[in-house]
C-alpha cells in the first residue's frame, strides 16, 4: 500500500503547515486539504461512500471555517511559561506514542480484518434486507437505532447554533 | 503497521494543537484533525488485503470484501463531526464579537 503511506505522508504535512502558519486563513486552508487527503485515502482504502460524504462535509467545513476567520486577527503571544508549556505537551505526547506503539501489537495485521459480526452482514445482508449496498444496509437497517440518535444530534446542534447566533432578544 | 504509526502521528498532530495554541480557530482545527485521524484509523481496521467495496453486483459474486460496520460508523462520525465544528464555531465567533479576540489566555472575565 505505498499509495497510502504517501497520501497519509501528505496528509501528516498539511497538518503540519495548518498548525504551525500564524495566518489564520491558510491555516484553514490547509486543514482543507487534510480532508481532501483523507476522502482519497478512503477511496484507496475501497469506501467509496465515505469518500463522497467526506468530501461534502470537508468543503462545507472550510466554508464555516472561513466565515469564522475572515477579518480577525491572529493574536500570536509567547508570553508566560513558554518553555515550561511546551516541555510538559512534548513530554504527554512522547509517553502517548510510547504507549499507543505498544498497544499496537496487538491489532491485528494491516490487511486482515477480524469480521466476526461483518460476516454476517456479508453473506446474509443482501437476503435480509435486499440492498445491495452493505454500508447503507447497515446504516439504515441494522443499526437504524446509531442513524435516529445522529439526527438527533444533528438537530441539537442547529439548535444550538441557533441559541448562540441569534439577533433577536439578545442584552447588549 | 507503518500505515497505523502514521495514522497515531497524524493523531498526535491534533493533539498536540489542542494543547498547545491560543488561538481558539487553532484548538478548532486541531480538534478537526484529531477526528480526522479517528476516522481513518477505523477504516484502516477494517480493510481487506486486495478487497472490493461492500457492494452487492447482480452478475458476479463478490467473495472479497473489505468489512462494512466500521464505514457505517464512520459515516455516522463524520457527519457529527461535521455539526460539532459548526457548534464549536458558532460559539468562537460569540465570544469574538463579546472579548474581540480569540486568545484564551486574554477571555477571563466572567459576565453573565
Amino acid at each position: 500500500m505505498l499509495e497510502l503511506q504517501i497520501l497519509l505522508v501528505f496528509m501528516i504535512i498539511g497538518a503540519l503547515i495548518a498548525v504551525k502558519t500564524k495566518d489564520l486563513l491558510s491555516s484553514v486552508i490547509a486543514v482543507g486539504t487534510v480532508g481532501l487527503g483523507l476522502s482519497l485515502a478512503f477511496l484507496i482504502l475501497k469506501a467509496p461512500d465515505l469518500a463522497i460524504a467526506q468530501l461534502v462535509v470537508e468543503i462545507l467545513c472550510v466554508i464555516i471555517l472561513i466565515r469564522a476567520t475572515i477579518r480577525k486577527d491572529l493574536p500570536f503571544s509567547t508570553s508566560g511559561r513558554w518553555l515550561f508549556n511546551t516541555f510538559i505537551t512534548f513530554m504527554f505526547l512522547v509517553v502517548f506514542i510510547g504507549f499507543g506503539y505498544y498497544c499496537m501489537r496487538d491489532l491485528p495485521r494491516f490487511g486482515e480484518p477480524i469480521m466476526k459480526i461483518a460476516q454476517h452482514f456479508v453473506s446474509q445482508g443482501l437476503k435480509e434486507t435486499g440492498a445491495a449496498n452493505l454500508v447503507s444496509s447497515v446504516v439504515l437497517d441494522y443499526r437504524a437505532y446509531d442513524t435516529l440518535g445522529e439526527a438527533t444530534i444533528l438537530f441539537t446542534a442547529v439548535l444550538g447554533v441557533m441559541a448562540v447566533m441569534r439577533k433577536i432578544g439578545r442584552k447588549k | 503497521m507503518s500505515v497505523y504509526l502514521l495514522c497515531l502521528i497524524l493523531f498526535c498532530i491534533g493533539l498536540y494543537c489542542i494543547l498547545r495554541k491560543r488561538n481558539l480557530i487553532k484548538i478548532i482545527i486541531g480538534i478537526a484533525i484529531t477526528g480526522h485521524a479517528v476516522n481513518l484509523f477505523f477504516i484502516l481496521i477494517g480493510y481487506k488485503a486486495n478487497g472490493r467495496a461492500p457492494i452487492h453486483s447482480p452478475d458476479q459474486t463478490i467473495l472479497n470484501m473489505v468489512d462494512p460496520l466500521p464505514q457505517a460508523l464512520v459515516l455516522t462520525a463524520i457527519v457529527i463531526g461535521l455539526a460539532v465544528i459548526a457548534l464549536i464555531a458558532a460559539i468562537a465567533m460569540r465570544v469574538y464579537e463579546k472579548y474581540g479576540t480569540f486568545d484564551i489566555t486574554k477571555i477571563r472575565r466572567l459576565k453573565g
